[in-house]
């Protein structure tokens, strides 16, 4: 399996009556009364130390998204961090997840930052292209609701073209027309860096990614448990597909706090989970779900599944901060935490259930310092890390969407060659 | 309220047909709806009585599938222009709410030969920084009516409200209706409802009523000072005790004026 530090890159300092007194921790909290731009700097260094230090720690990936407006994690530009990233010597993937492609105008943009992050990595790059959330597009962009998806489609389409077809040719799309299509570089993987999907569930998401045999990756906060059925739908797509029941197919995120002991976990982070849970995920309904945006069909499907929250969604009324650990790590299973043997044994669980060949762990969380992170992300290194790797190793599984220069942990189909190593 | 059936018309073969609703005979009148969908309202009913009342249903507002043909307002003219010729029409009056309000505009000033007289209430199309048209998207659904409405305790709003089903399916059904409806208006509106009518609305030559109520928290009463100042000869009528609907929380005074006007 590969393990991906995932970073939110959120706001650490919002107030503790956050939730009562704002609306949204997206798209209209007052930037001038929560957004101290000094503070940011600070979060900023500590962002990609951690992401440093996970490199330095054996991860197999590195992760970073893009969102817009908020305090949740607004990597504005995830592409700049990852230049970065893809400036040091390093063998780990950089899994930029990804470029939300319908707010690029025109989208070759997106085709020429991550050529360049391919070459400036030597081919350390994961190209994701997700949809992008509802609060980024039609919130925070201003895109209309019904031209976000076909927007995306198309500028998929420009972007694989402008990597895969010779330079110069035309493309006429509905919404960009370029005479000469001819980005300079193109990436060093070839035919393209592997592209992976993510989303909060969407029906028309998973068809496109069996379509173009790419990876789909479900983000979401609500746990292993609550992703299950969700995941089955993109497994009967696999399926219907005729592909393989190849676990790298798909990803997953999941919040992970580890400490010596489960008690010792607890004492440690339940805060910051209580603070996660009530200020990052404090979105109301009527953000996620602008008419227009989803089409009749998947409305139709997330409301006979109950699921009209998508990834952002939340599981029920209570108050985060008087729900308890047990709660969280145990009935619900939103976070998975406790000390290195509680955490192994449920990351294996949720790998299983899942199908999983991706796990992005998430380590920092809201209000957790920049102490507490590194604190988490070692222990989570040196003592979960070595017994999770070999997760779908016996099965003779190859990750065909990893990238061609990430070669750290490297794993061949060829048992020969595994022990010659 | 008697809501006639409706009768599908054909467009091209790219869209499902227009679910328009029409009623009487006589000299026809169009009804656009407003931003949240196809309805039919007892002034419609009055004027029913002695007109051919038409009212269609917005392009999309069945399958948003629709809309990837709609590249912006020049497609949904078009989309209406075929729609008035597969309903026969020739020269005719046209009364736009809200959104229809603003296609009616857009379609009268393109069009300008074809209105004979126009009327538009509480239109969306124009922007105003000091006076922002509401935003009716982003709120909980429960909060809609209040933004609607003047009044909840209205007997129009309240003969509206009692009318929903209380069947699940039924409600489920509902509100994906009002969805689709709501995203087929977003797509000509979102995220700021101003794509230049300003610059078109002198090309009105059809005497034009234009209707406001003055408890409208969603498009001021303001703007209709800013319609008529920029059509010409155009009449004005603040209507008080209501909302941004008018014709359901003051349907008397509204089919007054319509009959007034229109005959």
């Amino acid at each position: 399996m590969k393990t991906i530090f995932f970073h939110m890159q959120g706001y650490r300092d919002l107030p503790d009556d956050f939730a009562d007194k704002y609306e949204s921790v997206w798209i209209t909290p007052p930037n001038d009364e929560l957004c101290d731009s000094n503070k940011v700097a600070k979060y900023l260094r500590w962002n990609i130390e951690e992401l440093e230090l996970a490199d330095k720690l054996g991860f197999d990936g590195l992760g970073l998204n893009e969102h817009h407006q908020n305090g949740y994690g607004f990597p504005v530009s995830p592409n700049l961090i990852a230049s970065i990233l893809a400036r040091r010597e390093s063998d780990a993937a950089i899994v930029v997840l990804g470029n939300t492609l319908p707010l690029y105008n025109p989208p070759i943009r997106v085709a020429e930052e991550f050529a360049l992050l391919d070459c400036l990595s030597g081919g350390r790059l994961v190209a994701g292209f997700p949809v992008g959330s509802p609060m980024d597009t039609v919130g925070c962009y201003g895109l209309v609701p019904t031209e976000v998806r076909p927007r995306y489609f198309e500028a998929h389409d420009l972007i694989t073209q402008a990597w895969t077809r010779p330079g110069p040719f035309p493309f006429n799309g509905r919404f960009t027309k370029l005479r000469y299509v001819n980005p300079w570089p193109k990436p060093i993987q070839k035919p393209h860096p592997p592209v992976w999907l993510a989303g909060g569930g969407s029906v028309e998401t998973w068809k496109f990614a069996t379509d173009n045999n790419y990876t789909y990756s479900y983000l979401s906060f609500q746990g292993y448990k609550a992703a299950k059925n969700l995941m089955q739908g993109y497994w009967d797509q696999v399926e219907k597909a005729g592909l393989d029941h190849n676990p790298y197919r798909a990803g997953f995120a999941q919040a992970v706090v580890v400490g010596e002991t489960d008690a010792d976990a607890e004492k440690l982070y339940l805060k910051h989970i209580q603070n996660f849970y009530a200020k990052s995920l404090h979105i109301p309904m009527h953000f996620g779900a602008v008419p227009g945006l989803m089409s009749r069909k998947s409305v139709e499907y997330n409301l006979s599944k109950g699921a009209g929250g998508g990834a952002f969604g939340k599981t029920g009324s209570e108050n985060p901060y008087t729900t308890t650990w047990q709660q969280f790590t145990e009935q619900r299973r939103q976070v998975i935490g406790g000390s290195p043997d509680t955490v192994v044994a449920q990351i294996e669980e949720a790998v299983r259930s899942l199908h999983v060949g991706h796990l992005m762990v998430i380590l920092q969380l809201q209000s957790m310092d920049r102490e507490l992170t590194e604190y988490n992300t070692r222990l989570f290194a040196e003592k979960v890390l070595p017994r999770i790797r070999h997760l779908w190793d016996r099965e003779g599984y190859v990750d065909h969407w990893w990238p061609q220069g990430a070669t750290r942990n490297a794993r061949t189909a060829s048992p020969a060659l595994e022990t010659a190593q | 309220m008697n809501a006639p059936l409706k009768t599908p018309v054909e467009i091209d073969p790219r869209f499902l047909p227009n679910q328009a609703m029409i009623k009487g005979d006589g000299k026809p009148v169009v009804f656009l709806h407003g931003a949240f969908g196809q309805e039919w309202s007892p002034p419609l009913d009055t004027l029913a009585e002695r007109r051919r009342v038409i009212a269609p249903s917005n392009v999309g507002a069945f399958d948003l599938d629709e809309l990837v043909h709609m590249d912006g307002l020049l497609d949904l003219l078009v989309y209406y222009d075929d729609l008035f010729n597969g309903l026969g029409l020739e020269r005719f009056d046209l009364v736009g709410h809200s959104f229809g309000g603003m296609v009616a505009a857009e379609y009268a000033a393109m069009f300008n030969r074809r209105v004979e007289r126009l009327v538009l209430i509480d239109s969306l199309g124009l922007w105003r920084d000091d006076q922002p048209v509401a935003d009716y998207n982003y709120i909980p659904a429960e909060r809609q009516p209040a933004l609607i409405y003047h009044d909840l305790q209205n007997p129009g709003v309240r003969a509206l409200m009692a009318s929903q089903p209380t069947d699940t399916a039924e409600i489920i059904g509902i509100a994906l209706d009002r969805m689709t409806a709501l995203g087929s208006t977003n797509h000509f509106l979102w995220p700021i409802p101003d794509r230049g009518l300003h610059k078109r609305l002198r090309r009105i030559d059809a005497p034009t009523l234009i209707v406001w109520g003055a408890q409208d928290r969603i498009v001021p009463a303001d703007y209709a000072q800013d319609f008529a100042s920029q059509i010409a000869g155009s009449k004005v009528v603040v209507i008080d005790g209501a909302g941004h609907a008018p014709q359901i929380e003051q349907p008397e005074k509204v089919s007054a004026a319509l009959v007034d006007f229109l005959s």
